[in-house]
């Protein structure tokens, strides 16, 4: 500080805390040098479209369980409710393509299906915590075994795959480059954006802060705490849907383990994004820049001989420990 | 006289530029009382962290039995035989009594906690202050009161030989506040010395063997409280002449009913409860603490599941299932709880003001300048003192945040406005304050109030009529001409009126 003033720069206020508002994008730059340095290859064009698509998934997942974690919730069912989904999605398009053939209108049947089905899921959670008052860790790690059982039993203990007539109309989906940016990151930017707008500049975003700050007090403010909680849990349940529908196309199939730890990855990047886990306080920039963090981690490993790809999971477990050790080291 | 336990010398603090307490010179012998008055902000709570070792001094020195002596923390403090208990009492609410008692000093044989011999222990404080408590029951069963009677067992426990007592009588009902005094005298026949912080002057008056005042940060004096009346202690507080605390009652009341409440009942809290609010009244609620007021208010505004009870406005039935209905039928409630129910304390200013009546805020999108200029009002309007607009409600002194909520609440622009203990906790200044406001509701802005207090002295000096309930019923209507002490406290004992 001594020296910011010396040169006139307190205005600036390059204090600790400042650095704590910036730190996720402070991380993300660095790693963004890193990797550059390791692997010149990793500034390719085919490469950042790759590491934005993969992250768009988890990504998405995010911003929705950045309003569930703010409001003071939880939501670890997200991996095994994108599993269901995709499940629920392809039979439904698989049945109908006898009907409507494998055009758009079959796509578009399954990517209502996708919707309605993650509006439920949500629902389903929300509404046992809200009105069942049931812890929200309990409710979704209930929800969390039954979607994934759900899906096993769909599939037979197998795979389901989506027709192949149904699989060209689809595909550009997640393939199709539009001013050569993938599909997938085009809605995940809009997704971005529209989130950030409800967190911080409506109503809505409002009340689930305050609930996550204090629940007592949000009552005392009469907020209705049941109804903001469970429009958490079915926003979550909307943004799995949605990742879905960009998902499915991609690999035409779902098993028991599609989405497979995609909960803690997208709590992750919640975390590592800045959100408090209590609620309270949290942001969707920084959940953004934790979810390409996640990604890009992979990224490096893969781009590397130096470490393993095997450790991405040690490396990731790092980083999350390391980021809410940051973020604590400003308070007391 | 023996030797002073404790002195600070020319101790001085600073918070980055501020400097909050400035050369006090405080001191304190064996079996003495002293007191410790000031408005909220004045430092009274700097000080006393200072001396539990919580905070350090920025300067001067602090001497313990002539020896001078520094604290990291309040550890320290507490090896040193400096105990505070805080306002907020600090208690693991699951837990036991005993267990708190021996919080982190757990009786053992070898490995295994000695439960007997904590037991016996805690059996022997207990009685030895005279309390009905008894070791298994969980603290949070209890109420405020014998909550605080385990954070003074704790101390005794840890054979404190100085006990500072923050606001300890802020919750307390009449018999038990002299409980805690005669528990006081006995503290001082052992010699302990202690340190009392209250904003209650009869008390002090009562208590305390010297005052010392500050202001501002400053040590404006300190005398035998015998040689200082309560007058001229608030004199020294407020540092000008301040005159009777309650404005003059206002006429004006109209005789038709605003509000009505019939036949409410609060399982396990209220029963049957019935009354009237008239246009432009202040209606008292007196009752001891636990009669069940704030119960039955907060189910009046749907805060609360009722068993039975229709609420008529106007005449009109209204249907209130929560707040959000009371609100919108222009009905506000101010908690008793002001960090835990009023405001979020880890918020900013503005957004708390602003969170109740947010919608008025909000087209689709929320005006940030809109909220800007709300609080730059309210700002104005109740004197609320934040140094910059985006400051947490935390840094808020008792005072300021009491301000703050009472002006969250008139952003919906309530008709009708009850507030729950509205001065507890809060300094003089602010409580005078407190009061010409809701006079000015009344008066000059054709409101209706209800204050629930368990302060007789405010009741009295505020309200036009006083509801008094007992034991979950209302025994009594006191009207003004015949309100006092004694006709409420008769009332609130249950010796008259129907229980």
């Amino acid at each position: 500080m001594k020296i910011a003033k010396a040169f006139g720069l307190e205005d600036l206020k390059l204090d600790y805390s400042t650095f704590k508002a910036i730190g996720p994008l402070v991380a993300l730059v660095f790693l963004f040098i890193l990797a550059t340095i390791i692997n010149p290859a990793f500034l390719s064009a085919g490469n950042l479209r790759n590491v934005l698509a993969r992250t768009a998934f988890i990504g998405i997942i995010a911003v929705g369980s950045t309003f569930v974690i703010v409001a003071g919730g939880i939501d670890l069912s997200v991996g095994s409710m994108a599993a269901f989904i995709s499940g629920v999605m392809i039979i439904a398009m698989n049945s109908i393509s006898g009907y409507l053939g494998f055009g758009i209108q079959t796509v578009l049947v399954g990517m209502a299906v996708s919707v309605g089905v993650g509006f439920l899921a949500g629902s389903f959670n929300g509404l046992f915590v809200t009105k069942g008052k049931i812890e929200p860790f309990i409710v979704t790690l209930g929800t969390m075994g039954i979607f994934r059982s759900l899906v096993t039993y769909l599939a037979d203990g197998g795979t389901l795959s989506l027709d192949f007539g149904i699989r060209a109309t689809y595909r550009p989906v997640y393939y199709q480059l539009i001013l050569g940016i993938p599909v997938p990151v085009i809605v995940f930017a809009l997704i971005a954006i529209i989130s950030t707008i409800v967190l911080k500049k409506t109503s809505f975003g409002r009340y689930c802060l305050a609930i996550g700050s204090n629940y007592e007090v949000a009552k005392y403010s009469a907020i209705n705490v049941s109804r903001i909680r469970t429009m958490t849990f079915i926003i979550q349940g909307l943004c799995v849907a949605i990742a879905t529908i960009l998902y499915v196309p991609r690999l035409g199939a779902a098993s028991s383990s599609t989405g497979l730890m995609w909960e803690l990855e997208a709590i992750a990047a919640v975390i590592i994004g800045g959100t408090a886990l209590k609620g309270g306080y949290g942001r969707i920039w920084g959940t953004i820049v934790g979810a390409i963090i996640l990604t890009l981690i992979g990224n490096i490993l893969n781009l590397t001989d130096l470490v393993s790809p095997y450790l991405n999971g040690t490396v990731q477990g790092l980083i999350i420990i390391g980021a809410v050790m940051f973020q604590r080291g400003g308070n007391k | 006289m023996a030797d002073k336990l404790l002195e600070t010398k020319n101790i001085a603090k600073e918070f980055g530029p501020v400097r909050v307490l400035d050369e006090i010179n405080f001191d304190l012998y064996p079996g003495e009382v002293h007191a410790v008055i000031g408005e909220n902000g004045a430092g009274k709570s700097t000080l006393m962290k200072i001396i539990s070792g919580y905070h350090q001094p920025t300067e001067g020195q602090l001497f313990l039995d002539g020896q001078e002596i520094e604290l990291g923390d309040i550890i320290e403090g507490e090896k040193n035989g400096i105990v505070m208990i805080y306002q907020e009492l600090n208690l693991a609410e699951d837990l036991t009594v005993e267990e708190n008692i021996f919080l982190g000093q757990e009786k053992k044989k070898s490995l295994l906690l000695d439960e007997n011999k904590m037991k016996d222990e805690t059996i022997n404080i207990l009685r030895e202050l005279n309390s009905k408590i008894s070791p298994g029951d969980r603290i949070k069963n209890l109420s405020i009161s014998n909550q605080q009677m385990v954070e003074i067992a704790k101390a005794v426990r840890k054979e404190a030989r100085i006990i500072i007592m923050d606001e300890p009588t802020s919750s307390l009902t009449r018999d038990e506040v002299k409980v805690l005094f005669d528990l006081i005298e006995r503290l001082k026949q052992e010699q302990v010395g202690i340190i009392f912080i209250s904003h209650k002057l009869d008390e002090v008056k009562e208590v305390a063997d010297r005052v010392t005042v500050l202001r501002d940060g400053k040590q404006v004096k300190t005398e035998q409280s015998n040689n200082l009346s309560e007058a001229e202690m608030a004199n020294l507080m407020v540092g000008r002449e301040l005159k009777d605390m309650y404005p003059d009652k206002a006429d004006g009341i109209k005789d038709n009913i605003v509000l009505e409440v019939k036949n409410f009942t609060v399982p396990g809290y209220v029963e049957s409860a019935s009354f009237q609010l008239k246009e432009r009244e202040i209606l008292g609620f007196a009752g001891l603490v636990g009669a069940g007021r704030t119960e039955l208010l907060e189910a009046v505004v749907g805060l609360r599941e009722k068993a039975s009870g229709e609420v008529y406005q106007k005449g009109e039935l209204i249907k209130i299932e929560n707040y959000l209905d009371a609100v919108n039928h222009n009905i506000a409630y101010l908690s008793e709880d002001r960090k835990g129910k009023t405001l979020l304390t880890d918020k900013k200013t503005i957004f708390n003001l602003t969170l109740l009546a947010l919608k008025k805020f909000t087209s689709p999108f929320i005006d940030h300048e809109k909220e800007l200029k709300a609080y730059k009002e309210a700002e104005a309007k109740f004197e609320i003192q934040a140094p910059r607009t985006d400051m947490l409600v935390s840094k808020l002194s008792g005072g300021n945040q009491q301000k703050l909520g009472v002006a969250k609440l008139m952003e919906i622009e309530p008709e009708i406005i009850i507030f729950d203990e509205p001065t507890r906790g809060i300094d003089v200044g602010t409580k005078q304050q407190m009061y010409t406001f809701i006079k000015e509701l009344t008066v000059e802005r054709g409101k209706s109030c209800i204050v629930i207090s368990s302060e007789l002295q405010e009741i009295i000096g505020l309200c036009h009529r006083v509801v008094v309930m007992c034991d979950g019923k209302i025994t009594g209507v006191v009207e003004e001409e015949d309100m006092n002490e004694e006709t409420i406290m008769h009332y609130a004992t249950g010796l008259r009126g129907v229980v």
